[in-house]
């Protein structure tokens, strides 16, 4: 059960302003490449530097991501991987951990098909902290977040590039978390990264916002761990990481090594920038 | 006023048809369907942009299609008189290209070079080839895998004006995928990139902009029923998949209360197989994709179903939102035809009236066969004939064992 309210969400922020770090957040998605390896994985993350984990809810028809995560969707759905599944996984995780936070990502439709009432409440009594509804901006939101906010799950939503100012003030409004930034236009996985640009608009949404502000999509190694970093309040890695579990689907222990080398490598880029 | 009036002042402001459609998508897409319905809602009621489209209509596509009396199938048949509206006529060879001509004119309007589709059977992919030709334009057209294979000429036909075609291996590889990797593609290159989606379904503005573009259909069909007919029709029947040539024909009706409207769906090898694509007759679970609430055909996990239809145009998952409430508020009844049934109508009006419909339009033409004998001769169908049937020769061919 959760303490004095607070959300471990909220709680690992308050941690790392007071130390001065930069939220490292890496998503897998569950049940890649099997089931039985998530809670592994999530317990691997942890160890090499994760401060919230992020764990997809695969999905047959995942528009906003790109090749990587959609690979990793279907190698879930193999396995016939479903919500009560991944939330059971995350029960299993909290067993050994119950510090980390834990914020599910995916789509509407497994959700609604579960039933929004019963998903919110087992996420909550699973150990689950936050969901970030892919395909659900604030203005659909609002037979969902009232039912979140009753279980105390945080709803994180999304700030593109392209967001205009008015719907940036209406995302920041119903926000509760952290704000997830999209560094760049596309899906995940993309390349090119502007921190400058980035840097412009977390300015922007700072005006509106108190809340923590972390950008993914295109940060894939230490080196743009570390300068996304210096501007973010966290950093949010998935198609790397997944990769890793791609290139290795046979052999997971090395699926396992790979994942933790690569957040032990933006760790170090994220705790001492300026040895990059 | 009638009791459906309400009906014609829908979607509300946020693109919702009562508790479907809506604007469900990722917030990287957010400002450009923001800007798509602005531009939109400039130009829904400015006579010059409707002077274009209509000009356009006129002389580019060949409107307006004429209204046919099938005579001697509906002497045949012993019932009702049936009268299809010649979709097929059209440039291109489909209603589809009455919607691309619309969007076409906004992506003129928008400035931007390029110009991306999904596409099924093909003939929508085929209408934006066209438009984009003649606009010169960049275009790409997503098309699932699956497809690529059942509609080789369309294939061909939009390689020919000019258009690359992508091949979509993700998922079932059909329509439903082609339309995923046309919005990750839309995401990515939204700065120099319009979408033309080809059906009533997708994100708000598409289904109040592709059922605007089509209603043409419906409102020449009653003024052709009124002139020819002497009177409005008993019945409306159109083959429904995403909807957009059911709805621009039922649209300009929707307040004629006698008129009964009957939306047919894909029953592929039978509803109660689960091998078809018809999920308003098989009354699946509410479900999003794609942008828009809707019904929606999915599994207890909530993963999207794979479909089945001898028809590519129709092998779609979801259907229209406005079609969702159409059903729930008991406006249009929907049914399915199955392919064995299809096949038939499509043997029967190629020989019985010289005309060849496309396999989607069968589905209609199916039901009309069933529907028809329960009628009065003095009672009168109007059929979408929304395409015609060249693309699907090889798809027959097949199944009477002929190869080419």
């Amino acid at each position: 059960m959760k303490g004095a309210g607070m959300n471990r969400i909220d709680q690992r922020f308050n941690t790392l302003k007071d130390q001065r770090r930069t939220a490292l957040i890496p998503y897998i998605t569950a049940g890649d490449p099997s089931p039985e390896y998530t809670v592994g994985f999530m317990h691997a993350l942890v160890e090499a530097g994760a401060d919230v984990v992020e764990l997809g809810m695969p999905f047959s028809d995942p528009m906003a991501d790109g090749p990587v995560i959609q690979k990793a969707c279907e190698r879930a759905l193999k396995h016939d991987v479903r919500l009560t599944h991944i939330l059971a996984m995350v029960k299993e995780f909290r067993q050994q951990d119950n510090e980390t936070p834990v914020v599910l990502m995916g789509y509407l439709n497994p959700m609604e098909r579960m039933g929004l009432q019963a998903f919110a409440e087992q996420a909550a009594a699973s150990g689950v902290d936050g969901v970030l509804v892919v395909d659900m901006p604030p203005e659909e939101a609002d037979e969902i977040a009232p039912l979140f906010k009753e279980h105390h799950l945080h709803s994180i939503f999304l700030v593109a590039p392209t967001t205009s100012k008015e719907r940036a003030a209406i995302i920041c409004a119903h926000g509760e978390g952290y704000l997830y930034y999209v560094s760049l236009k596309g899906v995940t996985g993309a390349a090119n990264l502007d921190v400058a640009s980035i840097e412009r608009q977390l300015d922007s949404l700072r005006q509106l916002t108190s809340i923590p502000l972390c950008v993914g999509f295109g940060i894939r190694d230490g080196a743009t761990a570390a300068a996304v970093g210096q501007v973010a309040n966290g950093v949010i890695v998935g198609s790397a990481l997944v990769s890793r579990i791609a290139d290795n689907c046979e052999h997971p222990e090395q699926a396992r090594e790979g994942l933790k080398a690569l957040m032990s490598e933006m760790r170090h880029g994220l705790d001492a920038p300026d040895a990059e | 006023m009638s009791k459906f009036s309400d009906l014609t002042r829908l979607p509300d402001a946020r693109g919702h048809f009562g508790p479907y459609g809506g604007r469900f998508v990722s917030e990287t897409l957010s400002f450009a369907l923001e800007d798509l319905e602005k531009t939109y809602m400039s130009l829904r009621n400015d006579p010059d942009f409707q002077a274009e489209f209509d000009r356009d209509l006129a002389h580019y596509v060949g409107r307006p299609s004429p209204l046919y009396h099938a005579e001697r199938w509906s002497r045949q048949l012993g019932g009702a008189q049936i009268w299809l509206k010649r979709e097929d006529l059209n440039h291109t060879g489909a209603h589809k290209v009455n919607n691309t001509i619309g969007q076409a004119l906004l992506a003129k309007r928008s400035g931007k070079p390029r110009v991306i589709a999904e596409t099924g059977a093909g003939q929508h992919g085929v209408a934006t080839a066209t438009v984009a030709a003649r606009l010169g334009l960049k275009c790409e057209v997503y098309m699932g895998a699956e497809d690529i294979k059942r509609q080789k000429l369309n294939v061909y036909r939009m390689r020919l004006l000019g258009a690359n075609v992508i091949s979509v291996e993700s998922g079932t590889r059909t329509l439903k995928d082609a339309m995923n990797e046309a919005l990750r593609d839309w995401v990515t290159n939204v700065d120099d990139t319009f979408y033309i989606i080809g059906t009533v379904a997708g994100p708000h503005p598409y289904p109040l902009l592709v059922r605007d573009f089509n209603a043409v259909v419906g409102r020449e069909a009653r003024e052709q029923s009124l002139k020819q007919i002497g009177r409005l029709p008993d019945t409306l029947i159109a083959c429904v998949g995403g909807g957009s040539n059911a709805l621009g024909l039922f649209y300009p009706f929707v307040e004629d209360e006698d008129v009964h409207m009957i939306g047919v769906e894909a029953g592929g090898d039978g509803i109660e197989t689960g091998r078809h694509a018809a999920p308003l007759s098989a009354n699946a679970p509410q479900g999003v994709l794609h942008g828009n609430r809707t019904y929606l055909m999915s599994d207890e996990g909530g993963q999207v179903s794979s479909t089945h239809s001898i028809s590519a145009g129709l092998d779609y998952p979801g259907v229209g939102p406005e079609h969702a409430l159409w059903k729930d508020v008991g406006r249009v009844e929907y049914v399915a035809a199955n392919d064995k049934e299809v096949l038939e109508a499509f043997r029967e009006l190629t020989h019985v009236e010289g005309i060849m419909p496309a396999l989607e339009p069968a589905h209609a033409l199916a039901h009309a066969k069933v529907l028809a004998p329960t009628m009065r001769p003095d009672q009168h169908i109007i059929v979408n004939l929304s395409g015609r049937g060249d693309k699907d020769i090889l798809t027959v061919a097949k199944i009477d064992g002929m190869d080419f």
